[in-house]
């Protein structure tokens, strides 16, 4: 190896090490934080207790709102996944017009500000008495995470065989059982990884639940964002790496599912 | 066999296919196609890609809706029938196995579609698994299965469950020659021990020759001719059909009735009318009549100088040309001949000691009898 490439692949490592520290360290930063025995949440942090992970488990409020939060994250997974695989199906075998627009509908949510889509939900939603709901913040939530749920579900179907769907048909099995034996069990990678999507877009989102919960209805990051405001605890590092972890996890359970197919 | 039609009853139509018609867009797919099939029979569609066959296949299966046209399987209309109430079995190009089903569960697949339960089934799916002798890889994955053992599980998913019809689109098009020439004769054995009714699709003529009752020609979108492998190759109607069958050599000259006999005239031979002729009515004096003739039906004479006259050209069925090519093909040769109007063409001898004898360039005389000529239409 000639000395200018040696150096050409040290700057390159060095590079990609600032952009994933840039990209990475303020969220990481919070766990050793969370692990602190002060009570700020000063850099770098004193000492080593589980004390504001035992303060955020034992506290009502957080433990209301964890419960929250997994009811709208199931619910919106169930809701994001069934409409998510009809639409992806849909849109992938036929042929009807509009579908573009369709399509484009769809998917708009991923480029739509999110403030603005939360002002308009929560317009519409107040007058319908959905604002403050579970089943409001359900629907909309699901909103945003069915192009996640379409996207991927729709990546698989390319690898599926239409003929497999042909020949169930042709060998006496009904449109249903065909999509329950034959196309269903095929995409469920890209079914899967999407209910994980979906989950954590529900999970993690703020902005549109800030809009739609209230004192009695309230998600995890909806609690972060209103302690934040009153005053900076450990125990929200604690929360905040706890939401981390398990979205990471998430991530990294679509990154297995999605290898293991392409293999 | 078990299925075979007792002696004489009627003739047992399985499938009838009535003017049929499909257009895609501006583009016509079927014209006008229609045949019938009788039970036990196997049919080869035969033709270029493009030609309608398989279109047809997919209209019988029901995942095409034709424009016009009937489709009727034992009497019974079944156009308005979907693909999984038909009751007939296919086996794709690509075999199109379940790739999350073993073998034994693709094979299965139909029998539970159906509701066929408990012993009787497993039964079903062991005996045909055992026919196909593929018994002992029923817990295999396709993917973990060879091309030929993937083709029989294919073939054993479409058979299982008695299908009123066994249809093969391109079954062996995925497999190398080798290979392609022993399962030609290993479903033949299957569809035949289970008495199945089959259409087959192929661009293959041999493996339509080999496999098939009967073969229908396409072209075009039509059914150009349709009957025995040997009534093709030595009947055919059309010029189409003579030059995708085999090899033919199409000869036309002016039809002349003048004197009694019925000849066809070139400026280069004259040719007694062949016997079939009778049946091509409309023929006048002066017309266009075009004949067919096998390269290995044409005799080939060596000719010295002096006897290449001008006289010679007044026998009926007999004509000077020169060789052009001179090619060994072990069991023959081929001489591609030039006549003296500029056509060439094309014969296939076994003799293969006279093959020296016909250097490129060498004047020779070919004849051939007008029994072996066929008058083609249009």
């Amino acid at each position: 190896m000639t000395a200018s490439s040696t150096i050409a692949r040290v700057v390159f490592w060095l590079a990609v090490c600032a952009v994933a520290a840039f990209l990475l360290l303020p969220t990481v930063v919070i766990i050793p934080i969370s692990f602190t025995t002060a009570a700020n949440t000063l850099f770098p942090p004193v000492g080593f207790s589980f004390k504001w992970y035992r303060t955020v488990i034992e506290d009502p409020a957080w433990q209301t709102a964890t419960i929250t939060s997994l009811k709208v994250a199931l619910l919106t997974m169930a809701c994001s996944v069934t409409l998510g695989t009809a639409a992806a199906l849909a849109l992938f075998r036929s042929q009807f017009i509009g579908k573009t627009a369709v399509r484009a509908l769809i998917l708009s949510p991923l480029v739509t500000p999110l403030i603005v889509l939360a002002i308009g939900v929560f317009m519409v939603f107040s007058r319908w008495g959905l604002a403050g709901t579970l089943v409001g913040l359900v629907i909309a939530d699901t909103v945003l995470a069915l192009p996640f749920v379409v996207v991927s579900v729709t990546a698989t179907l390319y690898t599926v065989n239409p003929n497999l769907e042909l020949a169930s048909l042709g060998l006496g099995a009904g449109p249903w059982r065909t999509f329950r034996r034959v196309t269903l069990p095929l995409i469920l990678p890209g079914v899967v990884a999407g209910a994980i999507f979906a989950f954590i877009t529900s999970w993690d989102e703020v902005v549109m639940a800030i809009f739609l919960t209230t004192a009695s209805l309230r998600t995890i990051p909806v609690l972060v964002w209103s302690q934040v405001r009153a005053e900076i605890s450990p125990a929200v590092a604690a929360v905040g790496s706890i939401l981390f972890v398990i979205s990471a996890l998430g991530m990294a359970a679509v990154r297995l599912i999605l290898r293991d197919e392409q293999r | 066999m078990k299925l075979a039609v007792p002696s004489g009853a009627t003739k047992d139509v399985a499938l009838e296919l009535k003017g049929i018609c499909k257009s895609f867009g501006s583009a016509v797919a079927l014209q006008d196609v229609s045949f019938q099939l009788e039970r036990s029979e196997f049919l080869t569609m035969l033709g270029p890609s493009g030609s309608g066959k398989t279109t047809t296949l997919r209209v019988i299966a029901g995942f095409i809706t034709p424009d016009r046209g009937a489709v009727r399987l034992h009497g019974r209309d079944v156009l308005g029938t979907p693909p999984y109430r038909r009751n007939i079995g296919m086996v794709f190009q690509d075999y199109a196995l379940f790739p999350h089903m073993t073998v034994a569960g693709n094979v299965d697949f139909p029998l539970e579609a159906r509701g066929v339960r408990g012993k009787k089934r497993r039964k079903m799916v062991s005996d045909i698994l055992e026919i196909v002798g593929l018994e002992s890889l029923g817990d295999r994955l396709p993917r973990q299965l060879s091309g030929g053992q993937q083709q029989r599980v294919a073939l054993a998913r479409a058979l299982v469950f008695n299908p009123e019809i066994v249809l093969l689109d391109e079954p062996l098009g995925a497999l190398d020659t080798k290979l392609r020439g022993a399962m030609q004769l290993e479903i033949l054995r299957v569809v035949k021990r289970l008495g199945a009714t089959v259409i087959s699709v192929t661009h293959d003529q041999e493996e339509a020759l080999v496999m098939s009752d009967r073969v229908a020609i396409f072209s075009q979108g039509s059914l150009v001719q349709m009957g025995s492998p040997r009534q093709l190759y030595e009947t055919p109607q059309t010029e189409f059909v003579a030059d995708f069958i085999g090899e033919s050599n199409i000869l036309r000259g002016r039809f002349s009735s003048v004197g009694g006999g019925r000849e066809i005239h070139s400026t280069c031979w004259r040719a007694e009318a062949p016997p079939s002729l009778a049946e091509h009515h409309g023929f006048s004096e002066g017309a266009v009549v075009a004949f067919a003739i096998r390269p290995e039906n044409i005799a080939i004479h060596r000719v010295s100088e002096s006897d290449a006259t001008v006289s010679e050209l007044n026998r009926p069925n007999r004509c000077t040309a020169v060789v052009r090519d001179n090619i060994y093909l072990g069991v023959e040769f081929r001489l591609v001949v030039v006549l003296s109007d500029g056509q060439p063409v094309q014969i296939r001898s076994r003799n293969l000691k006279d093959m020296d004898g016909f250097t490129p360039g060498t004047k020779i005389e070919l004849s051939w009898s007008p029994g072996d000529s066929v008058v083609l239409r249009g």
